[in-house]
C-alpha cells in the first residue's frame, strides 16, 4: 500500500481497506530500513506519529473523518513544530524546539494528517544540492551517489522513496521544483501568499512560499487544499479566494496555449533532457494545446538579481541567532561581542555565511543603489515580462533544471555554478507566480523534470494541466528501486 | 563673537495602544520581567508582523493636529543592528514613507509672542526592550516587556534658536498627544523621550554648524539644562580653536554634563531596506476622514475659546488649555461656580499649589472640580470672603469635608448683619479716637486701619464691602 500515491491511500483510509495505524507502522518501518543511509529524515516522530494514526483512526470510526484524516506526511525542518525540534538543517537550532505550530503545520494536524517526521534540508534553505546541512548530505534514491538536489532534499527523498505519502517543502529559488526534477515527483510552488509564511524559519521572506512534494498532482492539490488560504498572522498571505484544487483536474486541455520560452531552450540545456522536454510539449499536443516561442528577454538577469535580494533579505532575517534566547550559544563567552561573533561563526555553516557576508554587503551605505534597489528593478522586469508572455500564452513550460542529479561532491568548489542551478526556475520566484515540476522520464536512469509556470494564484489550471499529461503517460509513476529490495 | 544656537528636536512618543505595534501583546508599564513577552516578541523563528490599526490610527490622527501631509502609502523598514535587547536584529522602523510627513507646531514663548517650529516627518517604529545591568552578577538581564511597544517618532526642522523654546516644543508636543489621547505623556516613565540636535553659528550666517546630538534627555528640566550645557561646551570648543566633531553625546543628569559615546556605540551603518514581512500601508481618504472626525479641540483654540467665552486674559487662557485634565476640571469648576474669572484664579493658583506641593496630577486632587465650584460659589453670594474661602480650602484639602458642611461647623459663614457690623465699627471709632482724627485731617489710608480692627474683631466673618461702606459713612460725619 504505502507504494501507492496519497490519492490511493486517501481512498483506501475511506473504505477502511487500511487503518491509519498500519499504514503509519509500515511507513515507519520504511523509514527505519531506509533512512540510515538516504538520510531524508532528520527527526523521526515515532511515538507522535503513532498517537495520531491511532486518533485519526478513532475519529474515522465516529464517522468524523475527512479527505486526510490518518494520512502520513512529513514536514521540512523549518516549519515550526510544537514540541518537536526544527532545526532548519543547522548547527545554530540543532537544540530548538518550538513553542507553537506553524499555520501549514496546524492545518494537517487540524485536516488529521500524521506526521511521521522531519526532514532534512540544505542549511537554512541555502543550497541547491542539499549538502549544506548540519545533519549531512541527502542521497538521491535513484543513485545514492548523487544529490537529490535542494534545498526541499530531504522531502524530495522521502517521497521518491516512498518513505511517506506526502511531504511539504518550501521554495526560494527553485528549491521545491529542482529537488523534485532530480527525484521523480510533482513539486508545486504556489503563487507568492497562496500558503501562509507564519511558522516557516525565514530565509528571504518575499520570495519564501511553501509548497509539496508528491507522488501526481492528484496528490498536491489534496495537499493544497488544506495549505492554501488566508491566515491573518501572515500580512503577506493573500486575501484571493481559494478553490478545492481537485475540482478541474480534469479539464480537458483543448486549446491550452502554452509557451516556450527561448531562453530556456538554449546554451546550457542538456541535449538529452531537452529531448524529454520536447517529448513532453509533444503529448501536451496530442491533448489538443497548441504551443509557441515566447520570449523573457530578462531572464538572464535573474539569478544575479536573486543573489542579491535574497541574500540582503536573509542577512536581518539571520540576524535574531545571536545566542541571546535560543539555540546555539559558543561556550564561555568573554563579552557580548564575543558571544554575538563565536555563536555566529560556530553556529552557521559556510554557505549561510557567505549569503550573510554578500547580502551584509549589498544593503550597506553606498552599495545599496547598485545591488540592492538595482536588483529589484531587475525583479519589476522580469515580473514584466512574465505578464506580457501571459497575454499571449496559458501556461509556460520548460525544464525545470538543465540536467539530471549531479555527484554529491562534485560541485562544491564554486559556488556560483551552484547557483546556476536554479536559472529557469529562479525567475519564477522573483515574479511571484506558481510552478510545478513533474516528472517527463528518465536519462540514464536519472528522472528529468518539466517545469510549468502560471500566472497569479492558477494553481488549479497549473495542476489541472500537470495532472492531464499523468494521465496520459506514466512518467510519474516510475520509482526508483528501493534499497532493500 | 556672538553665537546663535541651532536646535532640531527628534521626540519618540510612546503610542498609548492596548497592545504592542505588531504582536498581540499587552503593552502596560511594570509587569514581571519578560511576562509581556510573546513569541513575536521574542523572534522566535517563523513568527511574522501584523500591524496594529490603532497605532496606525494615532500615527495619522498626530499628523491631522499639526496639519501634516498624510503618507496615504506607507512603508516599514528594517533597521539592522545587533543588539541584547532588540530580538529580531532589527528594528522596524519607517525610513521613506513614513505616516506623517511635513507640518507645523505653534510654540508658546515665555513673552506671551508665538513661534512656528516645521515637523519633517513623524514616523512609526517599534521600541527596544531594556538591558538590565545590575544584579546579575557580570552578566546582563534582558527584559522584552517593552520591545515592540509603538513608537512615534516626530522628527523637527532644525528651527528652534534656545534651550528655552526647545522646551516650549516639547511642553506643545506633550500637551497636543495628552490631548489626542494617543499617549498617557508620563515622562517619568519614559513616554515621552527626546535627542536634541544641537549646533552654533556666528549670529547671522544662514550655513549650520556642526551638530552633535544629545540622547537621553527625558524631562522638560533635563531638555533645557542639557541643551544649554551643550552649547556652553560648543562654544568652549569654538572659541579654543577647536572643532566640533558630529557625534552622539550622552546627557549625564547625576553629573550634569553631556558626554561623547564611544563612537563604537554609534559608528552604525544600519543597512535600511522595505521589511519585506508587511506589505505597504495604503490608506484611503475615507479612512483619514473618518479620523479627522475623532480630532478634539486642541489646546490653541481651546486657549482662544476660554478668552471669548469666559473673559479670560490670554494668560489664563494658555494656562489652563495647556494641560486637557486642567482645561477640563476649570469647565467643570465654572460650571458650579458660574464665575469664570474667580475660578480660573482659583484653579491656576491654590489649586496649581496644592498639586505642585503633592506632585499628584489634577486627576488627582481629593477636591473636586464639583467641590471648589461650591467653595467659589459661597464667595460669589457672599457667604464666606476670599480669606475665609482659602481656611475652608485647606479643611476641603484636609478631608473635612465639602464648603458649605465646613462653613457650618466652623461658624465661618459672614457677618451680613447690618446692626451687629455697625456696633463692631461704633466700637472701633470709639477706641481709637487719634486714627479719626488722622482721617479727618485727610489721611484716607488709615480706613485700612479700621478696617484690619474690625475684621480682627470679627475673626474675618464680616463683610469687607458693608464694613467699609459703614465706615466711610461713620467717620465722614
Amino acid at each position: 500500500m504505502i507504494d501507492s500515491d496519497l490519492a490511493a491511500i486517501s481512498r483506501a483510509l475511506i473504505q477502511e481497506e487500511i487503518s491509519s495505524v498500519e499504514l503509519t507502522q509500515e511507513y515507519l518501518k520504511r523509514i527505519s530500513l531506509e533512512n540510515t543511509d538516504l538520510n531524508a529524515f532528520v527527526t523521526v516522530c515515532e511515538e507522535s506519529a503513532l498517537e495520531q494514526a491511532a486518533a485519526a483512526d478513532e475519529s474515522r470510526s465516529k464517522g468524523n473523518a475527512g479527505a486526510f484524516t490518518g494520512i502520513p506526511i512529513a514536514h521540512k525542518d523549518l516549519f515550526c513544530t510544537k514540541g518537536i525540534r526544527t532545526s532548519c538543517g543547522s548547527k545554530m537550532l540543532d537544540n530548538f524546539i518550538a513553542p507553537y505550530d506553524a499555520t501549514v503545520v496546524e492545518r494537517f494536524n487540524n485536516a488529521g494528517a500524521v506526521t511521521l517526521g522531519k526532514t532534512n534540508m540544505d542549511e537554512f534553505a541555502m543550497g541547491s544540492s542539499n549538502e549544506t546541512s548540519f545533519y549531512g548530505p541527502v542521497k538521491n534514491p535513484w543513485d545514492r551517489s548523487r544529490v537529490p538536489g535542494g534545498s526541499s532534499g530531504g522531502s524530495a527523498a522521502a517521497v521518491a522513496a516512498r518513505l511517506c505519502a506526502g511531504a511539504t517543502a518550501t521554495d526560494t529559488g527553485g528549491s521545491i521544483r529542482q529537488p523534485a526534477s532530480f527525484t521523480g515527483i510533482t513539486g508545486l510552488k504556489p503563487t507568492y501568499g497562496r500558503v501562509s509564511r507564519w511558522g516557516m524559519v525565514a530565509f528571504a521572506s518575499s520570495l519564501d512560499q511553501a509548497g509539496t512534494m508528491t507522488q501526481s498532482a492528484e496528490d498536491a492539490a489534496l495537499m493544497l487544499n488544506v495549505m492554501a488560504g488566508l491566515d491573518e498572522k501572515d500580512s503577506t498571505s493573500s486575501v484571493s479566494d481559494t478553490e478545492d484544487y481537485t475540482a478541474t483536474l480534469d479539464k480537458p486541455l483543448e486549446g491550452l496555449k502554452i509557451g516556450l520560452p527561448v531562453e530556456h531552450f538554449s546554451t546550457g540545456l542538456g541535449a538529452e533532457v531537452e529531448q524529454k522536454i520536447r517529448d513532453a510539449i509533444a503529448e501536451y499536443e496530442k491533448l489538443g494545446a497548441t504551443v509557441k516561442e515566447i520570449s523573457l528577454p530578462n531572464s538572464h538577469l535573474s539569478v544575479s538579481a536573486y543573489y542579491v535580494i535574497a541574500p540582503a533579505e536573509a542577512s536581518a532575517n539571520l540576524s535574531r541567532y545571536d545566542g541571546v534566547r535560543y539555540g546555539y550559544r559558543c561556550d564561555d563567552p568573554a563579552d557580548l561581542e564575543d558571544m554575538y561573533k563565536r555563536t555566529r561563526s560556530e553556529g552557521f555553516g559556510a554557505e549561510v555565511k557567505r549569503r550573510i557576508m554578500v547580502g551584509t554587503y549589498a544593503l550597506s551605505a553606498g552599495y545599496y543603489d547598485a545591488y540592492y534597489r538595482k536588483a529589484q528593478k531587475i525583479r519589476r522586469l522580469i515580473k514584466n515580462d512574465f505578464q506580457q508572455a501571459f497575454q499571449e500564452v496559458d501556461v509556460i513550460m520548460g525544464p525545470t533544471s538543465p540536467h539530471t542529479a549531479f555527484p554529491i561532491g562534485s560541485q562544491n568548489d564554486d559556488p556560483v555554478t551552484m547557483y546556476l542551478e536554479d536559472i529557469y526556475t529562479i525567475a519564477v520566484n522573483l515574479a511571484g507566480l506558481p510552478g510545478i515540476s513533474i516528472p517527463v522520464g528518465l536519462v540514464n536512469k536519472l528522472p528529468v523534470g518539466l517545469q510549468i509556470v502560471g500566472s497569479d494564484f492558477a494553481e488549479a489550471q497549473l495542476l489541472n494541466v500537470a495532472h492531464k499529461l499523468q494521465q496520459a503517460t506514466d512518467w510519474h509513476t516510475q520509482a526508483p528501486v528501493a534499497g532493500n529490495k | 563673537m556672538e553665537w546663535e544656537t541651532v536646535i532640531g528636536l527628534e521626540v519618540h512618543v510612546q503610542l498609548a495602544t492596548a497592545s504592542k505595534l505588531f504582536s498581540g501583546t499587552s503593552t502596560e508599564f511594570g509587569a514581571e520581567p519578560n511576562t509581556q513577552a510573546n513569541i513575536y516578541d521574542l523572534a522566535m523563528p517563523g513568527t511574522l508582523p501584523v500591524l496594529n490599526k490603532e497605532a496606525l490610527k494615532m500615527a495619522v490622527k498626530f499628523g491631522l493636529a499639526i496639519d501634516a501631509e498624510i503618507g496615504m502609502t506607507s512603508v516599514f523598514d528594517r533597521k539592522n543592528y545587533f543588539y541584547p535587547d532588540l530580538p529580531k536584529g532589527y528594528q522596524t522602523s519607517q525610513l521613506d514613507y513614513p505616516t506623517v510627513g511635513k507640518g507645523k507646531l505653534v510654540i508658546d514663548m515665555e513673552d506671551g509672542t508665538q513661534k512656528t517650529i516645521g515637523v519633517t516627518r513623524a514616523h512609526m517604529e517599534e521600541d527596544a526592550g531594556k538591558s538590565l545591568h545590575e544584579d546579575f552578577h557580570d552578566k546582563t538581564g534582558i527584559d522584552l516587556n517593552r520591545a515592540g511597544t509603538p513608537l512615534l517618532e516626530i522628527v523637527s526642522e532644525p528651527d528652534m534658536r534656545s534651550a528655552k523654546e526647545a522646551v516650549a516644543y516639547m511642553k506643545k508636543l506633550h500637551s497636543i498627544v495628552c490631548y489626542l489621547g494617543i499617549s498617557d505623556g508620563d515622562m517619568s516613565q519614559g513616554s515621552l523621550r527626546c535627542d536634541a540636535n544641537v549646533s552654533i553659528r556666528p549670529r547671522g550666517s544662514t550655513e549650520l554648524g556642526l551638530r552633535t546630538e544629545i540622547k537621553n534627555i527625558n524631562s522638560f528640566r533635563f531638555v533645557e539644562k542639557a541643551i544649554n550645557l551643550e552649547v556652553e561646551r560648543q562654544i568652549d570648543v569654538i572659541e579654543d580653536g577647536g572643532r566640533i566633531v558630529q557625534e552622539t553625546r550622552l546627557y549625564d543628569a547625576d553629573n550634569n554634563e553631556t558626554r561623547s559615546m564611544r563612537s563604537k556605540e554609534v559608528a552604525n551603518d544600519y543597512r535600511y531596506f522595505p521589511e519585506p514581512d508587511l506589505l505597504p500601508i495604503v490608506i484611503d481618504e475615507a479612512f483619514v476622514e473618518a479620523i479627522r472626525e475623532t480630532l478634539p479641540e486642541l489646546p490653541d483654540v481651546k486657549s482662544t475659546r476660554f478668552q471669548e467665552q469666559y473673559g479670560l486674559s490670554e494668560y489664563d487662557a494658555k494656562v489652563l488649555s495647556s494641560d486637557l485634565a486642567t482645561a477640563n476640571y476649570f469647565e467643570d469648576v465654572v460650571a458650579t461656580s458660574k464665575d469664570a474669572k474667580l475660578s480660573a484664579n482659583w484653579v491656576t493658583g491654590d489649586l496649581q499649589a496644592y498639586l505642585n506641593k503633592e506632585e499628584i496630577p489634577v486627576g488627582d486632587s481629593v477636591v473636586s472640580a464639583q467641590a471648589l465650584g461650591g467653595l467659589i460659589l459661597r464667595i460669589t453670594d457672599n457667604t464666606i470672603s476670599s480669606k475665609i474661602a482659602k481656611t475652608v480650602f485647606e479643611a476641603m484639602l484636609a478631608g473635612e469635608g465639602d464648603a458649605d458642611s465646613i462653613i457650618e461647623s466652623k461658624g465661618l459663614k459672614q457677618v451680613t448683619d447690618s446692626g451687629a457690623i455697625e456696633k463692631l465699627v461704633d466700637d472701633v471709632i470709639a477706641n481709637n479716637p487719634e486714627q479719626v482724627q488722622q482721617f479727618r485731617d485727610g489721611k484716607e489710608q488709615v480706613i485700612g486701619f479700621f478696617v484690619g480692627q474690625i475684621m480682627k474683631a470679627s475673626q474675618g466673618k464680616a463683610n469687607p464691602g458693608q464694613v467699609n461702606q459703614m465706615l466711610k459713612e461713620k467717620l465722614s460725619k
